[in-house]
């Protein structure tokens, strides 16, 4: 069999594929990377992101880790701290809250409190957000609380070309990384350019340019603001469109020098709007662009509920695209 | 390596001076503390030498220590030097941490000791990730993993020890029972008084050891290392121990009497283990004040050394809040 050569066409992939592709570059390229994490290997994760690396690449490097998060993250950190490239999986963000301590009281605090001796070179994944119809303890959107901690990289991965390739660059940096995938986009399709085989973790990107109005983004928003950029755009308004992509660092240039071109933002995110990341962009601007805007600072966020299980309710929790577009028209052309 | 203490006049006069050298390193803490240029907490470990004295004779320099944050006998047991331990508390940049922990965060790179943990359990599942990484490497490592008896009441224990046999991880779980969490007795807050039962529910073989007895300590010690080098499973050690001292600096001791603590002074690791000595004739007369004499110059150095060293310019406080690499 020889196939025709044919110039490489962009790969179709899901992001669910995409992040699995990612572990099993990292798994191949480093011996001390390995995977930990409950139901990762024979169960083939709970999201299936790991399904089939265990018979890949065997029990020694796949780890299936009892119901213990703070045990299991903590030894995360240690095996960091001893030499190895731990990957921690943790189902949900609101699990990762029975390893808060962990993270927050070592993960964090040793590189600092040792005077540099120690590095914690550890990667946690975990699973964020609403919309799966599973309540109040495996919804929500924490990944800000995280963004407020000095010392940690947070990284939230929207497009799949990230979630392929901002696991490889996190495993280069030398301190705790967190990376959230939002729930709603392990089935969305992307393409990535073949030519691409690496990205930053560091910068925001422009998704669509716009000149009326910035809406400011990140990880699960990002294609309900992007739908409602469309609506807009039928409507006469061009929106522009950042992926925040990280949220700490924040990279604040990349959103200033959005928000001086359109002089009109509403940030969007669904987390809880009190105390947010959300909050933390618009005052930044405020501090650093106050007079470059035409119109007031605006927020899209979740409502200030435990997330109800009910599908309507639900759905009326989390920004959609509608909404979105209402609060950007109304910032365009105030009533 | 065998487990049974060397009892020549040598090793015998080493473990009395690593003792003493720690209770003399902390009495000059306490007038360091009065003077306040030691701040904070200070949790002294007066009573409980014998724990880490005992443990450390029993480890090789590959071996890792997973501390406490009553760990300034840890540390010196181990082999980290006074000067830089001094240095620390007194924020320092020449302290082992460039001052950035002080008394409850020492850290030493070169020796292994993965710090003084001040969130009680904390540095358990910490023990996990080092035996387990020295495992994968083919490092013939033990953990040495201290905490004291309050980290039992954390879950962060018992998912430790579930783990560590699960995975068959080499390392030493050292329980210093000083028999108070704080203030809390082991019988208010312990359903099951017995931690050896409790390692043993997780099917870890376990041994309860007068902590108060620095022989057989490093005998229980180097038995349990030398068991643990052979099967890479993890053990544990329960020291019986005490605490003479309060808590921190501030502690009015109304969960303890007076009674109790001159009874536990009585069997205290130093006058105890002297006192055999002598008994036995296994130290000239005179030298325990010979020996207290070099510690007193030894301590006297870390102090000017201490001293001496330079702050930290507050230019440089945010450095290593991310780590621009990994140290090799």
């Amino acid at each position: 069999m020889n196939a025709p050569q044919e110039p490489p066409s962009p790969l179709r992939l899901t992001y669910r594929e995409a992040c699995k592709q990612a572990l099993r570059q990292a798994l191949h390229a480093d011996p001390r990377v390995f995977l930990m994490g409950e139901d990762i290997g024979r169960y083939g994760g709970c999201y299936a992101v790991t399904k089939g690396l265990l018979e890949e690449f065997g029990e020694d490097r796949i780890r299936d880790t009892p119901l213990s998060e703070s045990a299991f993250v903590g030894a995360g950190i240690g095996a960091a701290m001893a030499g190895m490239r731990p990957i921690v999986e943790i189902m949900t963000v609101n699990f990762s809250l029975l390893a808060l301590d962990q993270i927050l009281n070592n993960a964090v605090t040793i590189p600092y409190m040792s005077g540099g001796q120690f590095a914690v070179p550890l990667v946690i994944r975990m699973a964020t957000g609403g919309g799966r119809r599973v309540a109040a303890q495996h919804s929500h959107s924490l990944e800000g609380w995280y963004a407020h901690i000095p010392g940690l990289r947070i990284l939230t991965p929207a497009m799949v070309e990230d979630a392929r390739f901002m696991l490889i660059a996190a495993l280069k940096d030398p301190n705790p990384t967190l990376i959230f995938e939002h729930v709603m986009l392990y089935n969305m399709e992307g393409d990535i350019d073949p030519a691409i085989t690496c990205v930053d973790m560091d910068q925001a990107k422009v998704r669509r340019a716009g000149a009326d109005v910035s809406l400011i983004t990140y990880g699960g928003s990002l294609f309900k603001t992007l739908d409602a950029a469309e609506r807009l755009s039928k409507e006469g308004v061009e929106a522009e469109v950042v992926d925040l992509r990280a949220l700490r660092p924040l990279d604040t240039k990349t959103i200033l020098e959005s928000v001086v071109k359109t002089r009109r933002c509403i940030i969007i995110d669904e987390a809880w709007r009190s105390g947010s990341i959300a909050a933390e962009i618009g005052m930044r601007i405020a501090e650093e662009a106050f007079f470059e805007l035409d119109a007031p600072l605006r927020r899209v966020c979740g409502r200030e509920v435990p997330m109800p299980y009910a599908a309507h309710l639900e759905d009326a929790c989390l920004p959609q695209s509608e909404a979105i577009a209402a609060a950007a028209l109304d910032l365009v052309r105030p009533s | 390596m065998t487990h049974k203490v060397h009892l020549d006049h040598d090793h015998l006069r080493h473990l009395l001076k690593a003792m003493i050298r720690i209770r003399r390193f902390e009495a000059k803490c306490v007038e360091l503390y009065q003077a306040q240029k030691i701040l904070g907490f200070l949790h002294l470990y007066d009573g409980e030498e014998a724990v880490s004295v005992g443990v450390m004779e029993a480890l090789e320099p590959q071996d890792a220590v997973i501390a406490t944050y009553r760990e300034h006998g840890q540390a010196l047991a181990r082999g980290v030097d006074p000067g830089c331990l001094m240095g620390e508390m007194l924020g320092k940049l020449n302290g082992c941490c460039r001052g950035r922990g002080g008394s409850m965060h020492f850290f030493h790179r070169e020796h292994r000791f993965y710090g003084g943990n001040a969130i009680v359990g904390g540095g358990l599942p910490l023990a996990l990730g080092v035996a387990l990484a020295d495992k994968m490497q083919g490092r013939r490592a033990v953990t040495a993993c201290f905490f004291g008896d309050g980290a039992a009441e954390e879950g962060e224990f018992h998912e430790t020890l579930n783990f560590a046999k699960l995975w068959r991880l080499p390392i030493l779980f050292i329980c210093e029972n000083n028999l108070y969490a704080m203030g809390m007795a082991v019988e208010r807050a312990e359903a099951d008084t017995d931690f050896v039962h409790k390692a043993s529910s997780y099917r870890i073989e376990g041994e309860r050891v007068d902590g108060m007895d620095v022989v057989a300590v490093e005998s229980a010690a180097r038995k349990a290392i030398e068991k643990i080098r052979a099967t890479s499973d993890p053990f544990f050690l329960e020291c019986r121990t005490y605490r003479f001292r309060a808590h921190s600096m501030f502690d009015a001791q109304l969960y303890r009497s007076k009674e109790e603590v001159e009874a536990w002074r009585k069997k205290g690791p130093i006058v105890r283990f002297q006192a055999w000595l002598e008994e036995n004739h296994l130290i000239k007369p005179g030298e325990v004040l010979e020996m207290e004499k070099a510690i007193d110059a030894e301590v006297a150095r870390a102090v000017a050394f201490a001293e001496a060293g330079p702050l930290e310019p507050v230019s440089d406080v945010e450095r290593f809040v991310t780590m621009e690499d990994i140290p090799a």
